[in-house]
């Protein structure tokens, strides 16, 4: 295909030719790499923010930071983690793994999915650099609510606008790019309800993602107007609402938190049937549980705003639609357990992180059951059980999720196998580790500390160093992740093409490492005794 | 074998997560670690309800999480070589959505209830109006018409860790906001900056603060004391260091603060001061003292100022109206005791005390001549 293009290149300076090779890559494998490596990258960074966090959090008193740095530690840490950890480490994963879980040669529009990678580091870069302009980096939390954001945001808040308009654009320009794909580039006989879970909770997702991410470009502009171009969108004094600001943010917002969890679970499904060497129990009913869920994450967005004043309806419906959430959530649960019922399990690292992210993410829903309830939301809002839950829900869920992902494709990317030993030792050290870092937040929100605090009086005190003690080690086990993850690239065991014994779908039926070009012609669907005899996919 | 040990290791986590809650539950030490009680009805049914849900919760996830762990256990390789086959069953998929819905709507009612009385702010007993700004609460009483700020009181030097921490580390402030017991006060909450959140956990009262709105909230304390809180919305860089703290008092003794509070206020403004500064002549000050007698005195003293025979005494040559000039400063300040002359000094300002007394040593043919200045009425208070 781009032989001519890789003639050019080769002939090169190796330096040039590498640069050019991942510049203009439209490969959707490479893309896919870069996308994971991107994240990955962004993941210590955030993680070394939150490392912060946690040192100054050890003890009462202000130890090394100054409360306004704090708050700029705080704001970069999520949006680094959810803007870049979590949307492109799926993004990566479904750019190598859909075509190949389709059958398509690559992705329906290569060229803008190489563009939509490479905004990203841009749109990272003026995030990141925010820290060193006078006046420091956004300080306003993740949910930059205004007036904190428009008319006392510090100058970097700009950097900030832009840069969220290019993550936008990256991720509608992304999922335009599944859709289509998804849409068009099925092999003949891949229906939409054969197509493996992961597949169908990403395009699901990548509606959500489309149309959300304008919303939150729409926020971000009319933020960009009340600060520079006279206009009072949240400004009280100008006729303006604050409150207006929080609707649009949490209509944005909601989605986004199922943005990133719905990947997570298409993992799960695909993970734990291939252990468990047992069919998804309920394959349509996990289909229609997504789609619900991603219906009903669009009417839920006041839950987020209970102590704004809500009139007695709205709080009343949001509460009945937040908990109507928890229905289809519990399907998708209920059908993994299911799943393993009574199949013949191997615990192998990608079972551990999906088994453990079905735990710990039902503990995350469980707290998000409990906040539902608007008069004890009352006493949860805004404070450590709150980060707890949202912790609950995001490491366990989407990170674990990205985990268990990893782990049970890298062999089929690098054509190794990682060192079981290490990812055992990877998954108990981080599961400990988690629960130390955000088991103990439950506790010191019900006692009452709020969040987004730089120092807290001293009843939280033995919580909160727990606490710290965990993210220590949390960080370390993930140092020991890049090692693992190095070290399969660079050698090990030879994978098969099969790689897991239980493992079924198309990504199994090419070698491993998987070539730069699958599927060029599509696959041959055929019933399974006639597969076994002309070599077709069984179906 | 290492598949069974980390079995083993998981379900000893599982049952060390939960007996650890069982005995964070039990145990004596003061550890707090569960959403308080508080003092008020509603604070109360809050609590109650957060155990029931987080009950509900406990159970559910001891059956699904157990379920898992025997699965992991009971259906390893090492124990069943080959799976099973079975999907789809639509019976069992009714059961686990419906039994859901049901449980689902256990817990709405008793939330729904308790919210619609939440929300009932009808009826109050007493109004006010909280401003937050950085970083800093303004507390305003609407009847009583006067207001303060309430800041941090907690050192820097303790923030910074160069003296050890009291005990109220960041939950102390040098006015706190004073309320009555039994009584249903109504919060009007607004900012006049950013957003803020006014929360006390003891009363389950959390409202923000948003510039352009006034928010509602009420709460009804039963029993008198000192209650923390903190602001709950990141409002800059003080966001720490805005704690809120109330004082309830029996209603007698929130009474009389009430009336010193006021006062005290009335002392402190820019009017009262640049008038005790001022020398006040005859002629200013015995219209004053006219109106504030006619206002304040005359119900018992009667206005020509000759009392009432054998209940109020007659001020028009009084012995105290036209002696010494101290003896009259200190009966009208303090009053007498037991008797229906109260004291004044907490009432009036230093003008209206000074006019007054001016105005009964040359009324009704007390001629003294006595001038009486406000310096004087606040130098003897
Ligand atoms: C509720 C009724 C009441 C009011 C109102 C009242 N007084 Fe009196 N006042 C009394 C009584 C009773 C006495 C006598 C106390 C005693 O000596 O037993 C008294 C005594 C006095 C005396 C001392 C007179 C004397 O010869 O013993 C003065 C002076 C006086 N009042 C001034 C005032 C002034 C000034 C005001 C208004 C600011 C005022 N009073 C308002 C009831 C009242
Ligand atoms: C090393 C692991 C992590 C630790 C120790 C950690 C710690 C924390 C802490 C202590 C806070 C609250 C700070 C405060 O309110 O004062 C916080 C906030 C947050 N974290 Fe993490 N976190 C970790 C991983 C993650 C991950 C993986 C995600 C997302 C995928 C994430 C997303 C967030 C978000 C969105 C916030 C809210 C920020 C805000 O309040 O604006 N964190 N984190
Ligand atoms: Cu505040």
């Amino acid at each position: 295909m781009s032989t001519h293009a890789e003639i050019e290149t080769t002939r090169r300076h190796p330096l040039l030719a590498f640069l050019a090779r991942w510049l203009l890559t439209t490969n959707h494998k490479e893309i896919g790499t870069l996308y994971l490596w991107l994240s990955f990258t962004l993941f210590f960074i955030a993680g070394a923010l939150a490392m912060l966090i946690r040192l100054e959090l050890f003890q009462p008193g202000i130890q090394f930071t100054e409360p306004n740095f704090y708050n700029q530690l705080v704001t970069l840490h999520g949006l680094v983690m959810v803007f870049g950890a979590v949307m492109p480490a799926f993004v990566g994963l479904a750019n190598w793994m859909i075509p190949l879980m389709i059958g398509a040669p690559d992705m329906a529009l290569p060229r803008l999915n190489n563009f939509s990678f490479w905004i990203l580091p841009f749109a990272f870069a003026l995030l990141l650099s925010s820290p060193f302009i006078e006046g420091g980096a956004p300080n306003f939390g993740w949910t930059f609510y205004a007036p904190l954001s428009t008319t006392y945001g510090p100058p970097s808040t700009d950097f900030f606008i832009f840069g969220v308009h290019l993550m936008g654009i990256s991720s509608v320009l992304g999922s335009i790019n599944i859709i289509v794909t998804v849409f068009n580039l099925r092999a003949p006989g891949m229906t939409l309800m054969k197509m493996p879970l992961f597949v169908w909770t990403w395009l699901i997702t990548a509606f959500l993602l489309i149309m959300v991410m304008p919303v939150l470009a729409g926020l971000v502009t009319m933020m960009l107007t009340d600060r520079h171009f006279g206009t009072s969108f949240f400004s009280a004094s100008g006729g303006g609402d604050p409150v207006l600001f929080q609707h649009i943010f949490w209509f944005f917002g909601h989605p986004e938190v199922y943005i990133m969890i719905l990947p997570s679970f298409g993992i799960a499904s695909e993970i734990i049937p291939t252990f468990a060497r047992k069919k998804l129990f309920g394959y349509h009913s996990m289909v229609y549980a997504t789609a619900s869920i991603a219906f009903l994450s669009f009417i839920v967005w006041g839950h987020h705003m209970f102590t704004t004043g809500m009139p007695l309806f709205g709080e009343l419906f949001f509460m009945y639609a937040t908990m109507l959430i928890a229905v289809p959530t519990g399907v998708k649960v209920f059908n993994w357990v299911a799943t393993m019922w009574r199949g013949s399990i191997t615990l192998e690292t990608p079972m551990l992180f999906a088994v453990g992210f079905v735990v710990l993410f039902s503990i995350g829903g469980f707290s998000g059951l409990m906040l539902a309830l608007v008069p004890a939301d009352f006493q949860y809002h805004d404070t450590f059980f709150v980060v707890a839950h949202f912790h609950y829900v995001l490491y366990p869920g989407a990170i674990f999720g990205t985990m268990a992902a990893v782990y049970y494709w890298l062999p089929k990317w690098t054509g190794h196998m990682y060192d079981e030993r290490l990812g055992k030792l990877h998954f108990w050290s981080a599961l400990i580790a988690v629960n130390l870092t955000f088991f103990p937040m439950h506790f010191s929100g019900l006692a009452g500390m709020p969040r987004r605090i730089v120092d807290y009086s001293l009843q939280f005190a033995d919580f909160n160093m727990v606490s710290s003690i965990g993210a220590g080690m949390l960080g370390l086990t993930q140092v020991l992740f890049l090692y693992i993850v190095i070290k399969t690239i660079r050698g090990g065991e030879k994978a098969s093409d099969q790689v897991w014994e239980g493992a079924e779908g198309l990504e199994w039926t090419v070698p491993s490492p998987a070539p730069l070009h699958t599927f060029e012609t599509p696959p041959l669907f055929q019933q399974r005794d006639q597969a076994d005899n002309e070599g077709g996919v069984p179906i | 074998m290492t598949a069974i040990s980390s079995y083993l290791s998981a379900g000893l986590k599982n049952a060390g997560v939960f007996s650890a809650l069982w005995l964070c539950a039990h145990s004596a030490f003061a550890l707090e670690w569960d959403m308080r009680e508080g003092v008020t009805d509603m604070s109360q049914r809050i609590q109650t309800l957060h155990q029931l849900s987080l009950g509900i919760c406990i159970v559910l996830s001891i059956i699904v999480f157990g379920t898992i762990f025997y699965t992991l256990f009971a259906h390893h390789r090492s124990r069943r070589s080959k799976a099973a086959d079975f999907h789809e069953n639509t019976l069992v998929e009714l059961i686990w959505t419906v039994i859901p819905i049901l449980i689902l709507v256990g817990m709405a009612i008793p939330a729904t209830s308790t919210l619609i009385d939440i929300e009932d702010n009808s009826d109050a007993d007493l109004t006010v109006l909280i401003t937050a700004s950085q970083w800093k609460w303004h507390y305003h009483y609407v009847e009583a018409d006067f207001g303060f700020y309430s800041n941090l009181s907690t050192p820097q030097a303790q923030i910074d860790n160069l003296e050890p921490k009291d005990e109220n580390y960041l939950l102390e402030v040098d006015k706190p906001l004073v309320l009555p017991t039994h009584k249903k006060v109504r919060f009007l909450t607004t900012s006049k900056d950013v957003i803020h959140s006014w929360w006390v956990p003891d009363f389950a009262v959390k409202q923000d603060a948003i510039p352009g709105y006034i928010n509602e909230a009420w709460t009804r304390v039963g029993q008198s004391g000192v209650y923390r809180g903190q602001c709950t919305e990141l409002c800059g860089k003080g966001h720490a260091f805005m704690p809120v703290v109330v004082e309830v008092k029996p209603e007698a003794e929130f009474d009389s603060w009430i009336e010193q509070q006021r006062l005290a206020i009335a002392l402190a403004s820019e009017t009262a001061v640049a008038d005790r500064n001022k020398t006040w002549s005859m002629a200013e000050l015995l219209p004053r003292g006219e109106e504030v007698f006619l206002e304040h005195c005359a119900t018992c003293h009667q206005p020509g100022g000759l009392g009432q025979a054998g209940r109020y005494p007659a001020l028009a040559g009084s012995p105290i109206t036209t002696g010494a000039i101290e003896k009259h400063i200190d009966r009208v300040m303090n009053g007498k005791a037991d008797t229906e002359m109260q004291a004044w000094a907490p009432q009036l300002s230093d003008l209206d005390l000074a006019a007054v007394m001016t105005y009964e040593r040359n009324a009704w043919g007390n001629n003294t001549a006595d001038l009486i200045q406000p310096l004087t009425v606040y130098l003897t208070r």
